[in-house]
Order: C-alpha cells, then structure tokens, then sequence
C-alpha cells in the first residue's frame, strides 16, 4: 500500500479498493517499525491521525467527500497544529503547543487529509543537512551515512522511506528542492506570496514559502490544489486566484522554450551532476521543447545578498522568543535581562546564534546601508536578470545542487561550505520565483535533481514540464535501497 | 570585514544571548567567515537601483478599521511559561 502515489490513494479510496483507516493504520506501523532508523519524524500523532481516517471514511461513505479526503500526509513541525506540539526542531519550542492550526494545516483538515505527523527539520529550518535539529540529525534513506538535506530533511527522508506518501515542506533558501534532490524527490517551491504564511514559524518572511515533497510531479500538482489559498491573514500573500494545477499536466512541450543559464554549469558543479543534467536536456529536446543558452549575470551575488537578508529577518523575527509568552524560560531569573539572556541561550542552537549575530551585526547603526540596504540592492539586480531572461524563455533550467548527499560532519564546521549548497536555489527565492527539483539520475547510488525555475505564478508550466519529464523517464519511481 | 572577540559580546548583548569566551572566539571566526562572504556585495555598482523588499513590489493591504479577532487571551496564556490574573509575569522590574 505505500508503494501507491497521491493519485492512486484518491482514486483507490474513491473506490473503495481501502479505506483511509487501513492506509492510515498502514503507515503508522511502518513508522513504528522503522523510523528509528531515519529519525524523521518528531512528533507520530497516532491517535489524532485514526480519528481523522475514520471521520474521512464516513465523508467517503456519504459519496461527497473532496478528492484529498483520507489521504495521510505528514507536515514539517514548521507549520503550527492545533493540540499537537510544534517544535520547528528547536529546544526553544520543545513543549510549544499552538493554539491554532497554520492556514495550510486548516485548509488540508477542510480537504479531509489525514496527519500522520510532524516532521524533523534543521532549528527555524536554518542549515542544509538537517544537522542543526534539537531532536538529531536525519538519516538519508539512499546513503545512512549520508545527509538528506534541509532543512526539510526530515519530510524527505518520510517520502523517500515510504513513511508518508508526501509532505508538507518549507523553503526559504532550497529548504524544499535540495532535499528533493538528495532524496530523489519532487519537490516544488511555489511562487512567493501563492501559499499562506500564517502559522508557519517565520526564519526570513520576505523568503519564506510553503511548498510539497512528494514522489511525483502529478502528486505536487494534487496537493498544491488545497495548499495554496489567498489568505487575508498573511499580509504578503497574494490576492488571485488558484488555478487546477493538474489542468495542463498532459500537455505536450513542443515548442517550450528551455533557458539554460551558463552561470549554473561553472566551477563547483560536480561533473557526474552536470552530465545528468545535460541528459535530461536531450530528453526534453526528445520531448519537443528548444534549448536557449542565457545568461543569469549576478548569480554569483545570490549567496552573499541571501547571507545579509535571511539572518537580517531571522534576528528580528527571532526577537519574540523571550522567555515571557510562550516557548522556553530558564529556571529562576534574576532579573528580567536574565530572563531574555539565558532563556534564548539555552533555548537556541549555534547555528541559530550565529545568524542572529550575523543579522544583529547587518542592522546595526553604521551598518545598515553597508550591508542590509545593499543586499536588497541587489536582490533586485538578481530579479532582474530573471525578468529579463523570461522576456526569451520560458522556464529555465538547471542542477537542483552542485553534488549529490554529503557525509555527515563534512560541511557542518565550516558555515560558509554549507551556505554554498544552496548556491542553485537561493537566487529563486531571492527573486520571489517558482522552482521545482526532480530526480534526474544516480551518482555513486545517490539521486541527483534537476531544478526548473518558472515565471511568477507559473506553477501549472513547471509541473506541466516535471511530470513530462516523469512519463518519459523512470528515475522518480526508483526507490532507496531496501526500501521495498 | 573581520569582527573580533569584543565585537561578538557587543552583538550578543544587542541580541540579548550569552556567549562564553571559548565561544565567543570561535564566533568571531565563522561571523568573520560569513562576513567575508558577503563583502563581494561591496563591489557591485548599485546607484539608482531601489532596495527590493517583497519580489512582487506589493503594498500593505489596507481594511477597515473594526475588530475582526475575538479575545483569546485564556488560549495564548495557556502556553505561557508564568502567568497570574490574566498577566505575564516576569522578574520585578520597579524597586
């Protein structure tokens, strides 16, 4: 039974071919069974998860249930739920119990979706290994020696070990397509501003997305049906409506114009990644679509601009956790300086320190034009070169990340190595783009992704052009070793 | 731009966290790493480019100005660490 994709659960359900209590009970057992091998789950909510199966089998019984309804999924402990703990992997939030549910949890209790839990991640969802989680690191099905990326590692690992047909995911940095990448995953991040912020724990609110990791593009497209809303309760969500993501999934690609940026292919690209990726661009010029070379010129920028904006948002942002209304409080405070000092020391991890001194550091008095102001500079220019590459293409294309999972240890002392894996993504969310990640191959028995990048809202293109990809190549249905 | 020890305590105190003097060198090292990664910013010619802050150039949407949020302060408390009478408490503030 988890062999089956999104689809075939909805179409099995609607058939009464099994209910939503068997499939439900089906993936709690494997949980059981085998996360203490992966460690990607934080929180299993067994008990919540059966009520919900057998509220969504009546719907299904009484013939007017909505097309998710009965589907498990698991979400990334990011997204606040309601009466269930939402850590965001940090000691900080270790007994943190929402009192509402995250816009994309509500808008999938509404579909009928069923929890199966929440997912482990890097703290705040900063890091690209996942080894910055209070709860441990993530083992990567493919390689348990290996990194299965972050910070949404641990919904990676759950779909790639058959622990949860798909995920909830969050991206502000490649948070969703590099762990799709290292697991052999699809994931989609979505346009900036499409999906609901609200209840998502904030890391960079002018980066952060919500998006899906899932097996397929075709299951991407489901998913995102219900995930995306306008929301009034986001400030920075968009007001338009969502289109059936699913509409042009079977269109045919002649004529889709292929951008393929020369700055992705340059020094530290892995040269068995790029060789894949050159084979998945022979496979869409069989598909009909044309290739253009162009030019992205300030994606060397990308990584620098992320590194003064995202720690700039996280050090404010960050600033609520005091100590005083909700999350950790150290024990006796002397004064209330004592309160904050050693609350948010103990409460956060190095990684998160370090960001929100970097941020600290960037907005300070005599600084702020140096670095904060200049980044946003810059953010523009990186948006541009996109608008501009867009005026020729239609989507581009990509490497997801420059190599395929790493060792664990292999990067985390050295902070400025590991920013660099993102090196492919970040200048997506700088620009408030849609970008997806599919698997493209193998590298030493290691998924490799092939990364998509869309104009603004073209989220029906791009999942048009993975699933495409997906019906003329079988990469997407290989499974990690030994996961049957 | 390199920061030194004094500099991370000034930071941490600004951020209100605690760094030991172990820990605090080793943050001046990976802050400094960070910091050298992102001066290629320094380089770039920007005049007349407008800082971006939302990829849409969006503005704050406005609504009328009425209570749309019901109180629920006995839930937000529920998850606070020290609360009396409907109040946060922390360590006295005024002698």
């Amino acid at each position: 039974m988890h062999q089956f994709t999104i689809a075939e659960l909805v179409k099995g359900l609607r058939n009464k071919d099994f209910s939503s209590t068997e499939v439900t009970q089906h993936y709690l057992d494997r949980i059981a069974r085998l996360d203490s091998t992966y460690n990607s789950y934080i929180t299993v909510t067994n008990d919540i998860a059966l009520q919900q199966a057998a509220a969504a089998d009546k719907r299904l019984a009484a013939g007017n249930a909505p097309a998710l309804c009965g589907v498990p999924i698991a979400h990334k402990d990011i997204f606040c739920t309601t009466g269930v703990r939402t850590s965001c992997a940090s000691k900080m939030l270790d007994k943190f119990i929402a009192p509402y549910n995250a816009t994309i949890v509500e808008n999938y209790l509404n579909s009928g979706v069923v929890m199966l839990g929440k997912t482990n991640m890097d703290e705040f969802a900063m890091g690209s290994s996942n080894e910055t989680s209070w709860y441990g690191p993530v083992k990567n099905p493919w390689a348990i020696d290996c990194v299965p990326g972050g910070s949404s590692g641990g919904s990676a690992a759950a779909v790639a070990a058959h622990l949860a047909p798909a995920a909830t995911a969050s991206d502000t940095g490649g948070s969703i397509r590099q762990p799709a990448a290292l697991c052999g995953l699809t994931g989609i991040k979505p346009t900036y501003g499409r999906v609901s912020r609200w209840g998502m724990i904030a890391f960079a609110s002018s980066l952060d997305q919500a998006g899906i990791l899932s097996r397929t593009a075709e299951d991407a497209a489901i998913l995102l049906n219900d995930m995306a809303s306008f929301d009034a309760k986001d400030s920075t969500c968009v007001e338009r409506d969502v289109p059936d993501y699913t509409a042009d999934l079977n269109k045919s690609l002649k004529g889709l114009r292929i951008g393929v940026p020369k700055e992705y292919f340059g020094e530290g690209l892995n040269p068995q990644t790029a060789k894949l990726v050159e084979d998945a661009i022979k496979v869409y010029e069989g598909l009909g679509a044309t290739i253009h070379s162009v030019s992205l010129p300030h994606t060397h920028l990308a990584v620098p601009a992320y590194y003064v904006i995202a720690p700039a948002e996280c050090s404010a942002n960050l600033s609520r956790f005091d100590g005083v209304r909700y999350g950790h409080r150290c024990e006796n405070p002397t004064d209330l300086n004592d309160l904050y000092m050693r609350s948010r020391s103990e409460g956060f991890g190095a990684e998160v320190k370090r960001r929100i001194l970097v941020g600290a550091y960037a907005l300070s008095a005599g600084y702020y034009d140096a670095y904060y102001s200049k980044a946003q500079k810059v953010r523009r220019l990186i948006k541009q070169d996109f608008v501009d590459a867009f005026d020729s293409v239609d989507v581009i294309l990509g490497p997801t990340s420059p190599s395929p999972a790493f060792q664990f240890g292999s990067k985390s002392k050295d902070p400025v190595a590991m920013y660099l894996e993102d090196i492919y993504t970040i200048a997506t969310n700088l620009a408030g783009l849609p970008g997806l990640s599919i698997p493209c191959g193998l590298v030493d028995n290691k998924p490799v992704g092939l990364q998509l990048i869309g104009n603004f809202f073209a989220e029906s293109q791009l999942l048009n052009a993975a699933h495409q990809f997906q019906q003329a190549t079988n990469f997407h249905q290989q499974s990690a070793p030994g996961i049957e | 731009m390199a920061v030194d020890r004094s500099d991370i305590a000034k930071l941490a105190n600004l951020a209100r966290i605690q760094i030991s003097d172990e820990a605090a060198d080793e943050a001046a090292k990976s802050i400094s790493d960070v910091l050298a990664l992102v001066d290629q910013l320094q380089a770039v010619n920007t005049d007349g480019v407008l800082p971006m802050a939302h990829p849409l150039d969006a503005v704050q949407r406005l609504r009328a100005d009425v209570v749309t949020e019901p109180n629920q302060r006995d839930a937000f408390q529920a998850i606070a660490p020290a609360t009396q009478d409907g109040l946060y408490l922390v360590p006295q503030v005024i002698e």
